[in-house]
């Protein structure tokens, strides 16, 4: 798994190329002046706003189109590209993050929905080259198979362990209900969050 | 996806301004809303955030005045994670529990489950136009109905896929919808549309209406609720069927209830002979049968749907044995 102990910060890259002259519409982000509607917006394409969000602890300031999900931002535009996309449609959990502490498909939640908010990736887990206690646990208990799905899997569970530290087996299927695996390591993977009871 | 005017409004009457202004549709956590866009079904100029205002109105649950008040952008997890509802409004508890999955529940709001649209796979795949995208046909009456409505149905034979409005339909909710400056009550009942009214909609939300929250009476002190749902697989899955029953019991005898179904109808389905039939029942009395066989009257299936007729009144009567022993 490619790691970064300083993640090179293609926001900043993505932000000039991007931004280019100036941050005249910044303040207006997230604000719909009392009287504005869309046309009267400030000097930005029709279609975009800025976005001003942090990722793995590191702020980032976008120019983004509405459209652009989540999922797209974090691995087309800011290089995390740990997370999955495989359905696109809200239905796999692969490409789970937290925004905010809470986990969310990513590929299924507006870029924009995450202004002034925190995002964890899988990336944001390790410590330089170490891994994640959670992350070992996978690894050590076999919680996966070809692992696309394991970043997603990964996210949901440390989700759930903060929420529910000593969470029983019906909490784990619960708690991991949103996130399949089409090898179907289901087994392994509640054997890896099983193993992470009262040792965090 | 194509792109889109985003509108972050600061506050409610922001947001209803611009929405009388705009044709903008309305976005809570997008976890419908999104579906609709990526596939083509919707494509609107603009989408109207209205996570952006800030209003405690739409964020909070309140008791007052004998009422739970509950804004339309509480999330289902929030629902769920409530001890107010877990103690009183149990059904409501366990319907927004039972919804989608742990991440969806994180992002889908309250205004949203009740206003996403049908998942009839027909009307999700672009290639169909049917009847309720202003086509002339509804290809479910000829092809895979398995899912589809065995009552109220036609000319359109969706079922509606919240599970939180049949829990707020057995609880008698009002939803409190807004269009620019006045907000009205209107019993959910009368929220959604059958299709044989309008085949196009599934509410009664018209330009530049939206839901702000609901209303929730409050029960009384012997009232006991739950929510059952059948879903055929555990993971994550909308209800094939499902039972909403409230009801007042009293040294363990039934004194009176409401039966509401979900999977059943294109609009949650209040069971008017199934809620008649349940007072008397408990104690020595155990007429099971005869108030499952009073549940679905009139139910006319499709090619592929029978099974869901005996399989609400099997599931009924599971709920009703639960609850009696609750
Ligand atoms: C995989 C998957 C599984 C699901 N399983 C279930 C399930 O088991 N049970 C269930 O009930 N649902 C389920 N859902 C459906 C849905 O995502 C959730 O019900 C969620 O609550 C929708 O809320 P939202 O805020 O995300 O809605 P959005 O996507 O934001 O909106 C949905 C629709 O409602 C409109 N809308 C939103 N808010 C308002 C408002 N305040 N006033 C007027 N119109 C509004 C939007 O314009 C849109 O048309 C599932 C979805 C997916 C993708
Ligand atoms: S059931 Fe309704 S939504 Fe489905 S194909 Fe028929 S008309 Fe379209
Ligand atoms: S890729 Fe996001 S849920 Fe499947
Ligand atoms: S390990 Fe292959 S999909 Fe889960």
């Amino acid at each position: 798994m490619p790691t970064r102990d300083k993640p090179v910060d293609p926001g900043r890259r993505t932000f000039i190329k991007t931004l280019g002259v100036g941050v005249a519409g910044a303040t207006a982000v997230g604000a719909m002046g009392p009287e504005a509607d869309a046309e009267e917006s400030p000097a930005l394409p029709a279609g975009t706003q800025i976005l001003d969000l942090t990722v793995n602890g590191k702020r980032h300031r976008l120019h983004v189109e509405s459209r652009t999900t989540l999922a797209e931002l974090l691995r087309d535009e800011l290089g995390f590209t740990g997370t999955k996309v495989a359905c696109n449609r809200g239905m796999c959990g692969t490409c789970t993050v937290l925004l905010d502490g809470l986990a969310v498909y990513s590929c299924h939640t507006l870029a924009l929905d995450a202004h002034g908010k925190q995002v964890l990736t899988v990336e944001g887990l390790m410590k330089g080259e170490e891994l994640h206690p959670l992350q070992q646990a996978f690894v050590d208990h076999d919680g996966l198979q070809c692992g696309y799905c394991t970043p997603g899997q990964v996210m949901a569970a440390e989700a759930l362990l903060r929420e529910n530290p000593e969470p029983s087996r019906a909490d784990i299927e619960a708690g991991m209900a949103g996130n399949l695996c089409r090898c179907g390591a289901y087994p392994k993977i509640i054997e890896s969050i099983e193993s992470m009871k009262g040792g965090r | 996806m194509r792109n889109f005017t985003y509108l972050q409004p600061e506050n409610l009457k922001q947001a209803a301004k611009a929405l009388e202004k705009n044709e903008a549709m309305v976005m809570g956590g997008g976890t419908d809303l999104l579906d609709l866009l990526k596939m083509d079904i919707a494509a609107p100029e603009q989408v109207l955030n209205l996570k952006s205002a800030g209003d405690a109105e739409l964020r909070t649950i309140e008791e007052k005045d004998d009422k739970l008040r509950i804004g339309g952008l509480v999330t289902l997890a929030e629902l769920a994670a409530d001890d107010r509802l877990r103690r009183s409004y149990t059904v409501l508890q366990e319907a927004a529990a039972a919804a989608a999955t742990p991440q969806l529940r994180n992002a889908g709001t309250l205004g949203g489950n009740l206003c996403q649209r049908p998942r009839c796979w027909y009307f999700r795949d672009p290639e169909f136009s049917c009847l309720r995208k202003g086509g002339d046909t509804c290809f479910a009456i000829d092809g895979r109905n398995k899912f589809h409505c065995v009552v109220g149905g036609g000319p359109c034979y969706i079922v509606h896929p919240s599970d939180t409005a049949v829990a707020l339909l057995a609880l008698g909710a009002e939803v409190r919808v807004r269009k620019g400056g006045k907000t009205r009550s209107v019993p959910i009942g009368e929220f959604f549309v059958l299709p044989e009214v309008d085949p196009q909609r599934e509410t009664i939300l018209g330009d530049g209406e939206f839901v702000v929250g609901v209303e929730v009476p409050a029960p009384g002190r012997d009232t006991r609720s739950s929510y059952t749902k059948f879903k055929f697989r555990e993971g994550w899955d909308f209800a094939v069927v499902s039972v909403a029953l409230v009801m007042d019991k009293a040294g363990g005898i039934v004194r009176g209830g409401t039966v509401a179904l979900g999977g059943v109808a294109p609009v949650p389905w209040l069971d008017a002979g199934g809620s008649a039939a349940l007072a008397g029942i408990g104690g020595q009395d155990r007429r099971l049968d005869a108030f499952a066989g009073a549940l679905l009257a009139g139910a006319e299936p499709m090619t592929e749907n029978e099974f869901k007729v005996p399989l609400t009144r099997n599931l009924a009567k599971r709920a009703l044995v639960e609850l009696l022993d609750r």
